[in-house]
Parts: structure tokens; C-alpha cells; sequence
């Protein structure tokens, strides 16, 4: 046993030497931290009030007109932004078509047919392609994908599909349709991920119930799971869409840029954020910076109405974070 | 009377209070006869946002010595402990109502600094909780550090003689600057309670310190614990009642919330007052 | 016939995993891809000029992305600068002291904020900054994708605070320590490994952001000597080269993107590494 030593306490209740506790230092730094977690209603409300204003003299000049006109033209001061309303949604819904099969089987596969040591390196290599800049996959669009497409694929879809009033050629490849399979390819992994949660929130007494009862894999997962979690995967999906709706950079550098209604899916067009990008580096002052901000409003709200749906589906406020273009 | 061998020198042994002894003046520790109680509680109630926790306790801790706090889950034990250093101020839906003096202050007065009284009122918990980004060496002065003392030469003794008196110092010499959580279970315990014991409280509470170790770094707690009562005010609150018989003076036993019985130790295990006493420490319950 | 219908579901259900892995295939490909074209395209033309040269007019050899690269850096610690501050601070808000409803009122708001295109950013930091004060300037550019870090942060903070013990926090408390010194010296610093990975995670996401620069830094030829002058970033110079008719330029932005790629990756990687299954408090 240590041999105890003389407390020699002394009788000053704040001990020797302790610095007494101002109050004004938990004052000061409670007050500081409130005032940077302000900041970011203070930004929401910075970009929202910015939008309205920036778009305050296109919205009174055009009305309602703004939404089924599909003129873009800033010599004649008439703006409209049919096109790159078609655009955004044919090309988000189109890549949400896409993407969401591929995301939910392969969430299936990863959470409940794949072995353990398969598991971990999917996931990891998964959540890269997420981190992937939107740029890149652009410059490996242009020069991969977008040639490939327009040689082996396109020609397949015009020969047997070529009836359907959207499929129309020629096409150089760069168009609506590539925008969404390049779309497609960046919302896989946060689908895949909130479907993966989703999934592995369904309690394994589920799955063995159905095993039990003499159930295949499949209709195990069938009725366990899938059945279970529809609300979750309706919430996946409008996430996917939101990510899709806001993809700049990717779909820039492939749909070709037309300001015209596209006649086919094969025909060049542009998406509201694309549209505003295309803008970039022009001399922009009065009805026209007006009019891109009105997009940027369209988008922002767009964008918005979709986050707020899929955390309500997925129930929690702050699951995964979307990622903006 | 039949007086407790490890408590001689105290006066007047004290049951359960009707009448609180006068309250001195806040006095110097010197040594010798403290004839004031270190804690004075008087209708003490404590709610967990509508749930009456505590019920009207009224008793005494007497310094220098142990006081044991017994009773079955759920009876009010830590959170009676918790309102001894005023830990119930940072859980937002407690609310405290009724009169406890620290040497004859009252703590939950007006102007009353809660983080001053926690330095003279030390707690250790049931969990050992070093902390973990610090040395041995960090942990111990972290009390004193944080609150403004600079001196390394200060620091370093002060962190000697904690470590001694927490029974550590010869384990640890030697790896002053290993992580503390390279410790074994019964060290970091110790650790803790010399991290306490570095600012200088005057009380050191425990609440359930041992429950959580094997039997033999139980034991090293219980003959810490023996001598630290030379020089301090313990309450410690135990669910092991031989623990209890082993090391306090006096033992207090709750039962729902409401103090039933508090008496020196002996007569609370060998000749209780309130059957209900006599039932939990018979085993018949809890 | 309830044998035949038995197999008959048998076979359903290998054909659908078969499905589904081929699914996970085929999601897992276009990284594969990705890399793999990048390597091939790109690698070569890695070169010394490439790392040390500014961009030269087409038909002129030994242009490099010099200035994009340099640039990138600065704004990613422009933007660090506000984001690091705003966020940390406001996460630890949001886990030391909040309250219920204020706190819902954040998280709500980052969140939305954290799902807004930034190509938004750039416009909305366009008409405050831009516009009136600055010009096309690595100031404003800095400020919009700092704008984007501070959403991030907060939440990635906030996270890793909430996850650090109690217990640590009420020992501290038990030591008369001011509620301040608590935060800063122990729940910072026990959770301080997680809070660096979340802002390192930002700044990757912010180095590859492209469409804020496009209405806030416009982009520059030579070396930026003044922050308030326009700067190149390299992101935005990929997207410049790759978008150009010119061999040679496209040559290097893919050289460009596999330098950006591999940064990033490198950076996700190396979190990834470090927070590998354990809790924030344990890792040391």
C-alpha cells in the first residue's frame, strides 16, 4: 500500500492558486457559437431572398409566360424556359429510371446475398464513385462515353425503336438521352446507400420468419423485405432525384446545349442548371440576369420541394447528405 | 453507546435528524473537532420533470468519515449524491427544491457558483472516465490546468501527492506519460479519484466506485477509500451492502425515493429501527 | 405438380440474385472505368511541364496546369477559412448547447442548403459579391464554396460531438471546470480526429466543385498575384480544355482530371483509413 502523504489541504474553499470561473467566458463563447450556427438560416434565407430578388423583373415582365415559352432570346429581350424545364425533368426522370433498378438490386445483393468479405471493398469502392468531381465524369463523357453510345448503342435504338415519336436521329450522341445515362451513373450511390440502410433496417426476425415458413432468397426478400420498406425506397428515390435535378457540370459537357424544344430524346437540349452554366462569362445585366436568375429560382425551388419530400419518407431529418453538382 | 472504533474522534454520534445542529459560520479547515456537519440537507425534493425523485430527506454528513448510501435500484441514491455537488444543474428537466449547506453555506443560495462548488465537493464515478486523448500525467492535473494553475513545479507535486494518495503512485511512475486509458480497469478507477483529489475538494462523493471492478481492485478502492477518510468527507453510495458495513460510519438507506433510516453502520446492519431496513439488509428484497 | 411449381421457384430466385449481382456490377463498374481511362489517357501526359507551366497557346507545347493547380489550393483555403470557423463552432452549438427547436431549425436548414445545386451558389454569390464589390475574384469564389463548406461542416461536427461519452463531459463538469473549457479541451479534443476527417471530406468535395468558379472566378491564364483579381482553378480549367476543339488540350485535361480524381480519391481514402470502425473517441 502507497504510503499516504499529508494532504496539507489548506482552508480556502477555492484551493490554491485556481482561477475563480468568470461567467463571461461561457457568456461569450455560447453567444459565439449560437451566432455561427445562425449563420445558416442566415445563408438559407440569403439565397433564397437573393433568387426572389435577382428574379423579381423577369418574373413581373413575363408571368406565368416564363413556363411554356421556349424562346431564349436576349436580343429580343423575350425569355422562356420550357426547354430547360423538358429538359431537367426528362433527363432527371429518364436517369431516376435508370438508376433505380440497378441501385435497389444492387442494395439487395449487397445487404443480403453477398458474403461478408465481398461486402466492406463494394461499399467502399460505391461511396468513391460518389466522391467522383462532377467534372470528371464530363471529360470521361465527352471522350468515352458519348462515342460509344453514338456508335454502338444508338444505331441498336434507332433500328428497332426507331417507331417511338421520342427516338429520332441522326444524332452526334450528344444529347438528352447520354445527359441521363451520365446522371444515371452519378445518383447510383446515394440511391444504393439509402436503399442499403433501408434494407438493414428491417429486423433479421423478419427474414427468418419467411425463411421459416419455407420461403426462396427471393421471396424472403420479397416479403421481409422489400414489402417493408417501400417508404424508404420512395424516399431513396426522390433523394436520387433531387442529386439529378441540380447536376451542372456532368450534363453541361454532354447534352449538347440547345436552347430548342427537342423533338427526341437523341436531340440536343439543356437542363435549368446547365442553361444558367452555359451562361457563364457573358456581360449580364438587367432582363437577362434576371431571367437566369428565375431559373436559378426554379431550380432552387425544384430542388427544395424534393429534399424535403425524401426526408419526410425517409423519416429523418439529416440521413445521408445529397450532394449538389 | 456503542462507539464506532474508526470514528473516535467525532463527537456526538447522530440517528436520524429531527433537530439540524446550529449552522456555524464558514469555518477554516484546521484540523481537529469540526463539532458542524460537512453537509446539512434539510427537505430535500427532487423532481426529473414530473417525477418526484426525492421525497423530503433530511439528514447530516458528518466530516472526516465515511457515510454510506444504500438502497435497492431506482431508490434516489445517485441522484441524492448528484445534488450534493449541484450535478443536477446541468440536466435541464430537474428541478430541486429544499436546503443543503456545505459547512454551513448554502449551496443552491442565490449568487452561489455551481462550478465553485465542485471544486471543493469532488465526485468519482460508478464508470471509470479518464479521459482518453490524455497522459496519466495530463489526467491528474487536468482539474488544475483547465482552472487557471500554470506553475509546472506546483503542478507536478500536486500530481505526486494525488497519485499517492490514491494508492497509484508506485504503479505509475514510471509511464507518467502513457495514454491513461492503457491503464487496467481498477488503475483508471484510482486515476480518477486522484484526478479529484488534485484540486483539493474538501468531499469526495463515489458513487458505486467498486461496482464495475474484480474483487481485488475492490479491495485496493475500499483501503483507499479507509485512508482518505483521515482528511476528508466521503459519501460514497453502494449497492453492496457488506462494502457498506466494511468501510462507513454511518449508513442512510432509501427506499423510493425517500430516506427510511440513517444510523451508524453497525446498528443499521445488526439492530434496525425501520422494518423496512431490516428487510433489505436481510436480503428479503432489492 | 407441386414439385415442378417448388423448382419453378427455385429457379426464380437464383435468376433474380443473379440479377442482383449483376446489378452491383454494373454499379460498380464506371468507377472501374473511370480509373482505368483516366490512367490511360492521362498518365502520360504527366509530365514536369504539366505540374510546373502555365497554359500555352494552342499549337505551342509544354503547357501545364500550373496556375489551375496553385489556384485550386488557395481556394480551397479561402474557402476553409470561413467554412472551418462556421462550422466547427456552429456544430458545437448545436451538440454542447442547443435547444430542441432550434436545433431542428439548423439541421433543417443545412440539410436543405447541402442539397442545393452550387451552380445556385455561384449565381447567388455572382449578384452579392461579384456584381457590387469584388469583380471576378478568387475572394468570392473562395466565398462561395466556403458558403458550401459550412452546411457540411456543421452537421459532420455536430455528429461526431454528440457521439463523445457523456461521462467525459460530466467528469469535467465534476472538476469545477467552466462549461466553455469543457468544450473546447475535452469533448473538441476527444472527438477532434473525427471533426478533422468531416472538414478534410469538405474540402475534397469543395476542390472538385466546378460550377460555383464558373460566375465567381471566371478564370485566369497566369498567375493570380491578387486575390481580388480573377483566379484559375483546376476543376474549371479541365472543364475549359476538355470543352476546347484542340488535341492538344484536351490531351491535358485529361491529364488535369486524373490529377483531381486521384486527389480526391486519395484524400476519401485516407479518411476512410483513420476513422476505419472506430468511435471517434477512440481513435488516437
Amino acid at each position: 500500500m502507497n504510503s499516504v502523504a499529508v494532504s496539507g489541504k489548506t482552508g480556502s474553499p477555492a484551493g490554491i492558486g485556481l482561477a475563480p470561473p468568470g461567467k463571461a467566458g461561457d457568456k461569450v463563447f455560447r453567444l459565439l457559437t449560437w451566432l455561427m450556427a445562425m449563420m445558416v438560416l442566415v445563408l438559407l434565407a440569403l439565397v433564397g431572398w437573393t433568387l426572389c430578388k435577382g428574379s423579381a423583373l423577369s418574373l413581373t415582365r413575363f408571368g406565368w409566360n416564363f413556363f411554356v415559352h421556349s424562346d431564349w432570346d436576349p436580343v429580343n429581350g423575350d425569355f422562356g424556359a420550357l426547354t430547360f424545364i423538358y429538359g431537367t425533368f426528362v433527363s432527371s426522370l429518364i436517369a431516376l429510371l435508370i438508376a433505380l433498378p440497378l441501385s435497389l438490386g444492387t442494395a439487395v445483393y449487397l445487404t443480403e446475398l453477398a458474403p461478408g468479405w465481398v461486402r466492406q471493398p463494394a461499399v467502399s469502392m460505391i461511396e468513391m464513385l460518389a466522391a467522383v468531381p462532377s467534372v470528371v465524369l464530363g471529360v470521361w463523357g465527352i471522350f468515352v462515353m458519348v462515342p460509344w453510345l453514338r456508335d454502338g448503342p444508338y444505331p441498336l435504338l434507332l433500328k428497332y425503336f426507331g417507331f417511338l415519336p421520342f427516338l429520332r436521329g441522326p444524332t452526334t450522341g450528344f444529347c438528352i438521352l447520354s445527359a441521363s445515362v451520365l446522371v444515371a451513373i452519378m445518383i447510383l450511390p446515394i440511391i444504393t446507400s439509402i436503399a442499403r440502410e433501408v434494407f438493414r433496417a428491417v429486423p433479421d426476425s423478419q427474414r427468418e420468419a419467411a425463411f421459416a415458413l419455407g420461403a426462396t432468397r427471393w421471396e424472403v426478400t420479397r416479403l421481409a423485405v422489400l414489402r417493408y420498406s417501400v417508404r424508404g425506397i420512395f424516399g431513396a428515390a426522390m433523394l436520387g432525384l433531387g442529386r439529378a435535378l441540380g447536376e451542372t457540370m456532368a450534363v453541361m459537357m454532354i447534352i449538347g446545349n440547345s436552347d430548342k424544344t427537342p423533338g427526341s430524346l437523341l436531340s440536343p437540349g439543356n437542363t435549368l442548371a446547365s442553361k444558367i452554366a452555359n451562361e457563364y462569362a457573358e456581360t449580364l445585366n438587367g432582363l437577362p440576369l434576371s431571367a437566369l436568375f428565375e431559373l436559378g429560382l426554379m431550380l432552387l425551388l425544384v430542388t427544395v420541394v424534393t429534399n424535403i419530400l425524401a426526408h419526410l419518407l425517409i423519416g429523418a431529418i439529416g440521413a445521408r447528405q445529397p450532394r449538389g453538382a | 453507546m456503542n462507539c464506532m472504533t474508526k470514528d473516535t474522534q467525532l463527537p456526538a454520534l447522530k440517528t436520524v435528524p429531527s433537530a439540524p445542529a446550529p449552522v456555524p459560520p464558514a469555518a477554516p479547515a484546521a484540523a481537529a473537532v469540526a463539532a458542524a456537519a460537512t453537509f446539512d440537507v434539510r427537505q430535500l425534493n427532487v423532481w426529473f420533470g414530473s417525477h418526484h425523485v426525492l421525497r423530503s430527506v433530511s439528514l447530516e454528513i458528518l466530516p472526516k468519515a465515511v457515510t454510506a448510501i444504500i438502497g435497492p435500484s431506482g431508490c434516489g441514491k445517485s441522484t441524492f449524491l448528484r445534488s450534493l455537488n449541484r450535478m443536477h444543474d446541468l440536466v435541464p428537466i430537474a428541478r430541486v427544491e429544499g436546503r443543503i449547506t456545505l459547512f454551513g453555506e448554502d449551496l443552491y443560495g442565490r449568487g452561489v457558483d455551481a462550478t465553485l462548488v465542485r471544486r471543493r465537493v469532488g465526485m468519482v464515478f460508478q464508470k471509470s472516465n479518464p479521459f482518453p486523448t490524455m497522459s496519466i500525467a495530463e489526467n491528474v492535473t487536468v482539474g488544475l490546468r483547465l482552472n487557471g494553475l500554470r506553475q509546472k513545479a506546483l503542478l507536478l507535486e500536486r500530481m505526486e501527492r494525488s497519485l499517492r494518495m490514491a494508492a497509484l503512485w508506485d504503479e505509475v511512475k514510471d509511464r507518467l506519460n502513457a495514454n491513461a486509458l492503457s491503464l487496467s480497469g481498477g488503475q483508471q478507477q484510482r486515476l480518477c479519484i486522484a484526478r479529484a483529489l488534485a484540486i483539493e475538494p474538501e468531499v469526495l462523493l463515489m458513487d458505486e466506485p467498486a461496482s464495475a471492478l474484480d474483487p481485488l481492485a475492490t479491495a485496493k478502492i475500499e483501503e483507499l477509500i479507509l485512508q482518505l477518510k483521515l482528511d476528508y468527507t466521503i459519501v460514497i453510495v453502494t449497492h453492496n451492502m457488506q462494502q457498506a458495513a466494511r468501510i462507513s460510519g454511518h449508513t442512510a438507506f432509501f427506499y423510493l425515493g425517500e430516506l427510511i433510516e440513517f444510523d451508524q453502520t453497525n446498528r443499521i446492519f445488526t439492530n434496525p429501527k425501520q422494518k423496512q431496513t431490516e428487510d433489505y439488509v436481510t436480503g428479503r428484497f432489492g | 405438380m407441386n414439385r415442378w411449381y417448388h423448382h419453378w421457384r427455385k429457379i426464380k430466385s437464383s435468376c433474380v440474385s443473379a440479377l442482383c449481382l449483376l446489378c452491383a456490377l454494373v454499379v460498380i463498374a464506371p468507377l472501374a472505368l473511370v480509373l482505368f481511362n483516366l490512367l490511360q489517357k492521362g498518365a502520360s501526359s504527366l509530365d514536369l511541364h504539366f505540374f510546373t507551366q502555365l497554359s500555352k497557346p494552342v499549337g505551342e507545347t509544354g503547357g501545364g496546369m500550373a496556375n489551375a493547380i496553385v489556384g485550386s489550393a488557395t481556394l480551397v483555403g479561402l474557402a476553409g477559412l470561413i467554412g472551418v470557423p462556421v462550422g466547427v463552432l456552429g456544430g458545437i452549438y448545436l451538440s454542447e448547447f442547443g435547444s430542441p427547436r432550434m436545433n431542428w431549425a439548423v439541421r433543417f436548414a443545412a440539410d436543405i442548403l447541402n442539397g442545393t445545386p452550387s451552380i445556385v451558389w455561384g449565381i447567388v454569390v455572382y449578384a452579392l459579391v461579384v456584381l457590387p464589390i469584388t469583380g471576378y475574384s478568387a475572394y468570392a469564389a473562395g466565398l462561395a464554396l466556403g458558403f458550401i463548406m459550412i452546411p457540411l461542416i456543421i452537421r459532420t461536427t455536430e455528429e461526431m460531438l454528440v457521439l463523445v461519452p457523456n461521462s467525459y463531459r460530466e467528469a469535467a463538469f465534476a472538476l469545477g471546470i467552466p462549461h466553455w473549457k469543457i468544450v473546447l479541451n475535452i469533448v473538441l479534443k476527444t472527438a477532434g480526429k473525427a471533426i478533422i476527417t468531416g472538414v478534410l471530406l469538405a474540402a475534397a468535395r469543395v476542390a472538385g466543385e466546378t460550377a460555383p468558379l464558373l460566375f465567381t472566378a471566371l478564370g485566369n491564364d497566369y498567375w493570380n498575384h491578387n486575390l481580388s483579381q480573377p483566379i484559375e482553378a483546376l476543376p474549371h480549367k479541365i472543364f475549359i480544355y476538355a470543352s476546347s476543339p484542340f488535341a492538344d488540350w484536351n490531351r491535358q485535361a485529361w491529364a488535369g482530371a486524373l490529377v483531381l480524381l486521384l486527389f480526391v480519391l486519395a484524400l476519401n481514402i485516407a479518411v476512410r483509413l483513420v476513422t476505419r470502425g472506430r468511435a471517434p473517441h477512440l481513435a488516437r
